[in-house]
């Protein structure tokens, strides 16, 4: 006999959808079926059973292979690692639960490190911006029950958050949105015809880069005043038109991706994004939104400002925190040399930094604790394998509005392994020793 | 666990009637008992001021809008860093702190018990996970009620009953302690930019008014018998003229009487009295009501206020009226932050500066300290900042020296750029009162202890009460030489004591307790109707599962300590 779970939450994306249904076997160790979820959360799901999953801890040796060793051995070299180290890097945390980003926060605490999110290389100059101006916000429920006018700006949800729009953007039926679809005009700010742009009642294929411009010319168009025929590639009377139909919603959002935080301007783009949300504000109700891209990354900027006062790239090294981005961000450091070990966890800085701050990670001690290998994992010289956390452990996590949702264990991980929040603390226990700390 | 006497202290406690009088106050596992054994540890208090530990009525210090503000204020951290020493972990953020300066800072100035007084049920975890990681300080949460469609739908039809049943079981849902109310069906109307600025202003499709949900609420509150009352920050905070609203709100709460097992005697709170006693029609003419406001108050038993005071600092304000911080960003122009929650609730962070060259601000100031002043009945009355939004919580030394003292009060006075205005528009420099150390004892410990429905536990030296103590290096008997000394004394306790371990020692941490969060469990008929229609709320209109908005994991509340209620 099989079981099905219920209420299984998809630990992939921002989305967090939490309406999953996964079929496992009798001893519920071996899952079989993952229904509702979206193309790339099944993926994920599935992936935890793939047979040539790494279950033991590697150490990389000299001639390039890689010896087994045990958990202990793993979380003593972390250990050690991290005690001698001057000034280590601990990055990553937004594919791991809010319980293991706690206890690595402690871990950094007693060894002075600075500690990074991947905010770093994606909502991080929103981080920035929403410090300069502020955020009006709301939940996902807000929109999927109230708005009628949506816009996406630099991002493409029918790839990257593959459910967004039926569980809460544009298709929904809600309260006061009976007509689900009917109901709503949708905005597509992109340079590309995507997917999701083709869908768009208006697409503004804007010139590459000019996000601030178009911004811009928006809050001009709500003000009615005088406009050049053409702004970011886009004439002056599709600007109005746009301007028209976002100012005549009853309740509009913003939501807005790495196309418009990555591209030129970074975050004075979301400045001005934030800055038309207020300004409609004053003709109708008008709320903006990350579509934030790991399914946890939000919670570690939640737990680092609780515990830190600071939602990502903190530096520790003087027994406080302190916060400067571009100068104690992670990539900055990894480039200009100044760290001296490498830690990192639920993320994949190989993949994602540029290889000028991928190199000194290949050239200094080096932990990589990830359930899968990727080319983090190749570069460091300890990968620590962990359980799939929710699939094979539970724990909380933040969707991309802050909304909490607690992840929950649907299969029992290969015998032995260790979650990330247990290899933690036995690498802190062992620290707090050599450290002498209280 | 070990025992203790904290011997020869100038003991205050109101529970027992003590006014100073010297005494031996004995704590052994964890209670306060009417005689220690021989091996108990002495804490020589000679000299000393003893109270029960101090008891927090309304503050926001976990949660969405408070990481909020963390978040999007890095300069809030400017100089008030600390560095991990000892016990203690890294501290940051001096109106909005870090989690774990939070409970250091309340346990260092005797604080032993404090409340959140808004938590969105939707992010219960998420103030569930900040209370967790707040050290030493017992916590409870209070769930808000007043804009949530469920309440709004029931009480419309006048069904309290079923009102009561949803109440209940989202107090369970989400491990809160009370009803909480902020600006009732305003912020509801704020989903579409609106308010509602008095109470009988409807709420936008829902056909309801705010008195229908406030008095709709107090009955669902003692038809359930809870700890504590409703608790209400009215409609039309901050505006000039609003006591009158809040007039019409409190006389809402006339004819209803108490009813519950825990020895709480009013039916409604009003918090932070002080953003509700404006007069006048503009800024220009803005002036005091604190005397029209505690009169009502002073006459009727059945209504507790806290004061609310402006510290004059600058600081963040955040609560669940959305459209007032929307307002208020209009008024100062910085940053302006807002969440509103499906179903539920909003909230709105924006920073404010209480400068005391602006005569508003100053008015402001001698607001809140004229309400303290002119209550009568100090067990029905508690100082608060509203923390962090008419101050930060770590100004409660420099509010009890101006309460103390009309020394500091003239001092301050006569530092404002508008003294005249103050003067002219409040009665602030008529007031001689100087509150005692027994009053001062009865604002922040008994007072706001029983009004809690936690006077069996807490705010008292009674022998059986939890062994909550601290020590204030103040001696009563030598006149106070410079009301500084006042300040300075109450900022960081000699020896403080939750639950009968010693946590401070000579104004520094020493140990980090046990501390517990506090919830209501109540246990309500049961009522099909209600579940059937939570079911379907949550499949059409919520964004989560009901399965996952109920499941709050044990471990995001480690140490749970549940008043039980049955209201079967
Ligand atoms: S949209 Fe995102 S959270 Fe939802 S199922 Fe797909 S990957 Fe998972
Ligand atoms: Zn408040």
């Amino acid at each position: 006999m099989t079981k099905t779970i219920t209420d299984v939450i998809c630990p992939f994306c921002g989305t967090l959808c939490d309406d999953l249904e996964v079929v496992v076997s009798d001893d519920g160790k071996k899952l079989l079926e993952v229904y509702n979820a979206c193309v790339i959360g099944t993926e994920k799901f599935l992936h935890s059973q793939s047979k040539d999953r790494v279950t033991r801890p590697r150490l990389h040796q000299p001639d390039g292979t890689w010896k087994e060793i045990s958990y202990d051995e793993a979380a003593e070299y972390t250990a050690q690692m991290l005690a001698k180290a001057k000034k280590p890097l601990m990055y990553g945390w937004s594919s791991t639960n809010c319980e293991a980003q706690s206890v690595g926060n402690e871990i950094a605490e007693i060894s002075r490190a600075c500690c990074d999110n991947t905010a770093a290389v994606c909502h991080g100059t929103t981080l920035i911006a929403v410090q300069d101006i502020g955020l009006p916000t709301c939940t996902l429920g807000e929109v999927k029950n109230r708005a009628d006018r949506i816009i996406f700006w630099g991002c493409n949800p029918a790839h990257a958050h593959p459910r967004h729009m039926s569980r809460y953007s544009i298709f929904p039926r809600g309260f006061f949105t009976g007509k689900g679809q009917m109901s709503r005009k949708m905005i597509v700010v992109d340079p590309r015809v995507t997917d999701t742009a083709k869908m768009a009642d208006v697409h503004l294929q804007i010139e590459q880069g000019r996000d601030y411009e178009l911004l811009n010319a928006l809050r001009v168009a709500l003000n009615n005043e005088w406009l050049p025929d053409s702004v970011a590639g886009i004439p002056k009377e599709k600007i109005r038109e746009a301007a028209e139909m976002m100012k005549s919603g009853r309740f509009g959002i913003i939501f807005f991706g790495m196309g418009v935080t990555q591209s030129l301007s970074k975050n004075h783009n979301i400045d001005e994004a934030i800055a038309l949300t207020v300004h409609l504000n004053e003709f109708t109700k008008y709320s903006i939104m990350p579509m934030r891209g790991h399914y946890n990354v939000t919670g570690s900027g939640e737990v680092f400002a609780w515990q830190f006062g600071f939602p990502y790239s903190i530096d520790l090294s003087r027994g406080f925190a302190r916060y400067n981005p571009g100068d104690t961000s992670s990539i900055d450091l990894l480039v200009r040399g100044e760290i001296d070990a490498m830690f990192t966890i639920g993320s994949d800085p190989g993949a994602h930094f540029p290889i000028s701050a991928v190199k000194p990670i290949a050239n200094m001690p080096s932990v990589c604790i990830d359930p899968h290998q990727t080319p983090t994992s190749g570069v460091s010289k300890l990968h620590v394998p962990v359980s799939f956390n929710g699939v094979e452990t539970g724990g909380n996590c933040y969707r991309m509005d802050n909304v909490p949702i607690d992840c929950r264990k649907v299969v029992e991980p290969p015998e032995g392994m260790l979650s990330d929040e247990q290899f933690l603390i036995k690498v802190r226990d062992r620290l707090k020793q050599l450290k002498g700390a209280a | 666990m070990s025992e203790y006497i904290i011997k020869n202290g100038n003991v205050f406690d109101p529970v027992q009637g003590i006014k100073g009088d010297k005494a031996d106050v004995a704590i052994k596992d964890g209670k306060i008992v009417a005689k220690a054994g021989s091996g108990a540890k002495v804490i020589d208090a000679k000299g000393k001021t003893v109270m029960a530990g101090a008891v927090e009525i309304h503050a926001h210090i976990a949660g969405p809008k408070v990481n909020l503000g963390r978040i999007y204020r890095p300069e809030d951290k400017l100089f008030s860093c600390t560095p991990t020493k000892g016990m203690e972990r890294m501290g940051g953020g001096a109106s909005i702190p870090t989690t774990f300066k939070t409970g250091y800072e309340y346990a260092k100035m005797g604080y032993t018990t404090a409340m959140e007084a808004a938590m969105p049920p939707l992010f219960s975890r998420h103030v569930h996970e900040e209370i967790r990681d707040t050290p030493i300080i017992d916590e409870g949460a209070f769930p808000v009620f007043g804009n949530n469609w469920f309440v709004m739908e029931y009480l419309k039809n006048h069904e309290v009953e079923n009102t009561a049943a949803y109440c209940a079981w989202l107090l369970r849902a989400t491990k809160g302690f009370a009803i909480k109310v902020v600006n009732p069906g305003g912020t509801e109307a704020w989903g579409w930019g609106l308010n509602c600025l008095s109470v009988n202003d409807p709420v936008p499709y829902f056909d309801i008014t705010p008195a229908e949900i406030i008095k709709g609420l107090i009955e669902a509150n003692e038809y359930l018998g809870l700890p504590h009352s409703m608790h209400i920050h009215p409609n039309n905070l901050g505006n000039p003229g609003c006591y009158e609203t809040t007039l019409d709100t409190l006389k809402l709460a006339s004819g209803f009487k108490a009813k519950n097992k825990f020895g709480r005697e009013q039916v409604m709170h009003l918090t932070h009295s002080q953003f509700h006693s404006y007069g006048g029609t503009n800024w220009g003419d803005f002036e005091s009501k604190a005397k029209e406001i505690t009169d009502y108050v002073n006459k009727n038993k059945n209504i507790t206020i806290d004061t609310g005071n402006v510290t004059l600092d600058e600081t963040t304000t955040m609560t669940a009226d959305g459209p007032f911080e929307h307002h208020l960003t209009g008024l100062n122009h910085l940053k302006w932050a807002n969440c509103d929650v499906e179903l539920e609730t909003a909230a709105g962070v924006v920073p404010y500066i209480y400068s005391p060259s602006i005569s508003v601000c100053a008015i402001q100031w001698a607001i809140g300290l004229e309400i303290a002043l002119m209550m009568k009945d100090p067990m029905r009355c508690y100082i608060t900042t509203d923390h962090p939004n008419a101050g930060p919580f770590t100004r409660y030394p420099r509010v009890i020296k101006w309460l103390m003292s009309t020394k500091a009060r003239e001092a301050q006075i006569n530092a404002f750029k508008h003294k005249d205005k103050v003067l002219s528009q409040t009665s602030i420099g008529s007031l001689d009162k100087e509150i005692s150390l027994y009053e001062l004892a009865q604002m922040t410990r008994a007072g706001p202890a029983k009004s809690l429905g936690l006077s069996a536990m807490c705010g008292g030296l009674k022998p059986g009460m939890d062994a909550d103590v601290a020590v204030y290096d103040f001696d009563p008997d030598k006149p106070v030489a410079n009301p500084d000394d006042i300040e300075k004394a109450f900022s960081r306790c000699a020896a403080v004591f939750k639950s009968g371990v010693q946590v401070v020692n000579n104004g520094e941490i020493i140990s980090n307790g046990h501390k517990r969060t506090l919830w209501v469990n109540v246990k309500s008929k049961e009522n099909p109707q209600v579940m059937r229609d939570i079911n379907e709320k949550f499949i059409k209109y919520y964004s989560m599962t009901q399965a996952n908005y109920e499941a709050l994991g044990h471990h995001f509340i480690p140490n749970p300590f549940a008043l039980e209620v049955d209201a079967t």
